[in-house]
């Protein structure tokens, strides 16, 4: 089996990984990072979503291997000790979850999109969850949450 | 998804080698088409050779009235280049229409011209600007490119490194989402270079991407919306599936055509 090698939340990991292990997967059940979920496995419905080098991308479409030398962030990675990131805190003020299976992904296509657009308005924020889908809330509190969270962001970043 | 030697190749002469050697290789570029084909064993190839290791196959560059893109550039840097932006805005307005952010933070222009998805926005862009697809062996134009459905001119083994599109007058991308996948229902890409009028259609044609004849007659008489006023679209050779019918997408075509030589 061939060795691949990434930064995960900050830290080195070196793991022996098959050709077919999917970055999900290994997040998952090598590192034990079962923070980042799997919805659909068919690139559908962003559960999986994770920072790659600074970006969002499907975890459950991107293999380990492809990985190697990256920089990955999952939502483990996202609070600084015990004080939750702004946008955590959102979810959690403007009750942008209910089962909470989709939020993991929702939080991190939210930070990606605040870094990359600043504080988006609502058409914004709905056309930028193209990739993510929730069975509960309806959307209207995650919409709702994204906002408040990307005002904090930005005003924690002065 | 079956398991398979993965390489991660630092050159195109040796991703090349890897090709030949192997004959059921396959080439990954961003592997959001390839990945849920494997998954679902639609695709089991013996050796994966990933592309992105690779230098000088992404990028994005004006050669004077051309503008050259990398295989390995994302739809993401083609929908937010300032050089993309300015010079040809209806292509980076194609990019930032293909599925969500994070399949655009990794689908490639090389991969998604390669596959020729009957649906797929690229296709339309090549065929209508008539682009020049440049390979690891030759350059061939977008007319001798697209051969049909999930079908091109590519040979095994040959590896595209480069698209160049050269820069219209006038051009512009209207795209009727299906609501649930964000793939073309309909899309139209329409562009007039010099007297030349090109108008290509994607997501409608049960053979894949194809050029409006009818809608190029008329445009390049008048390029304006008036001159589409007797526009109708034979059903005859569209796709009729569940998402809807032969004859819904020849209308859709219509007004897309409409749509897009409006905004161009
Ligand atoms: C949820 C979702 C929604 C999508 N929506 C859209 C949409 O609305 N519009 C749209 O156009 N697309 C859409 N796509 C497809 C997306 O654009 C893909 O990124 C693209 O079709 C393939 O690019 P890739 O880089 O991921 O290629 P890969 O999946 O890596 O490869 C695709 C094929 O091309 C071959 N290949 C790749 N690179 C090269 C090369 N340089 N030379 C020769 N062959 C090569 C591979 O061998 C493979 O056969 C969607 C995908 C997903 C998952
Ligand atoms: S699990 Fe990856 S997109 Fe649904
Ligand atoms: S909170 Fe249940 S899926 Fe979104």
């Amino acid at each position: 089996m061939p060795k691949v090698s990434m930064t995960v939340n900050g830290e080195l990991v070196s793991k022996m990984v098959e050709g077919r292990t999917l970055l999900v997967d290994f997040l998952r059940d090598t590192l034990k990072l079962t923070g980042t979920h799997i919805g659909c496995d068919t690139s559908q419905c962003g559960a999986c979503v994770v920072h790659m080098d600074g970006s969002a991308v499907k975890s459950c479409t991107t293999l380990a291997l492809a990985c190697q030398g990256a920089e990955i962030m999952t939502i483990e990675g996202l609070a600084d000790g015990e004080t939750l990131h702004p946008m955590q805190t959102a979810f959690n003020d403007h009750h942008g979850l209910q089962c909470g299976y989709c939020t993991p992904g929702m939080i991190m296509t939210a930070v990606d999109m605040v870094k990359r657009l600043g504080v988006p308005d609502e058409e914004t924020i709905r056309a930028e969850l193209e990739g993510n889908i929730c069975r509960c809330t309806g959307y209207h509190n995650i919409v709702k949450a994204i906002a408040a969270g990307a005002e904090a962001m930005n005003k924690s970043n002065g | 998804m079956y398991d398979f030697n993965f390489h991660r190749p630092k050159s195109l002469r040796k991703a090349a080698a890897i090709l030949a050697e192997n004959e059921e290789a396959k080439l990954i570029a961003g592997g959001q088409t390839l990945l849920p084909t494997m998954k679902q064993r639609l695709a089991a190839p013996s050796d994966v050779v990933d592309l992105s290791a690779i230098s000088g196959l992404s990028g994005i560059e004006l050669k004077g009235r051309k503008l050259q893109i990398g295989a390995m550039t994302k739809h993401y840097d083609v929908a937010t280049s300032q050089v993309v932006r300015e010079a040809l805005p209806a292509l980076a307005d194609l990019a930032g229409m293909i599925g969500d952010p994070a399949v655009r933070n990794r689908g490639t222009i090389g991969g998604s011209v390669a596959n020729n998805d009957p649906a797929a926005d690229y296709p339309a862009a090549c065929l209508a600007l008539n682009a020049t697809i440049v390979t690891n062996k030759r350059r061939m134009t977008a007319d001798e490119f697209f051969t049909g459905l999930f079908d091109t001119a590519l040979e095994e083994g040959e590896i595209i490194t480069k698209v160049i599109f050269p820069l219209p007058k006038r051009a512009a991308y209207a795209k009727f989402r299906n609501p649930a996948s964000r793939y073309a229902m309909a899309g139209v890409f329409v562009s007039k270079r010099g007297r030349e009028v090109r108008v290509a259609v994607t997501g409608a044609g049960s053979d894949g991407v194809f050029r409006l004849t009818q809608a190029e007659e008329m445009l390049s008489k008048r390029f304006s919306e008036k001159a589409l006023k007797d526009l109708t679209v034979d059903p005859d050779g569209l796709v009729g599936d569940i998402h809807g019918s032969a004859e819904y997408r020849a209308n859709l075509v219509a007004v897309m055509t409409r749509r897009a030589v409006a905004a161009a």
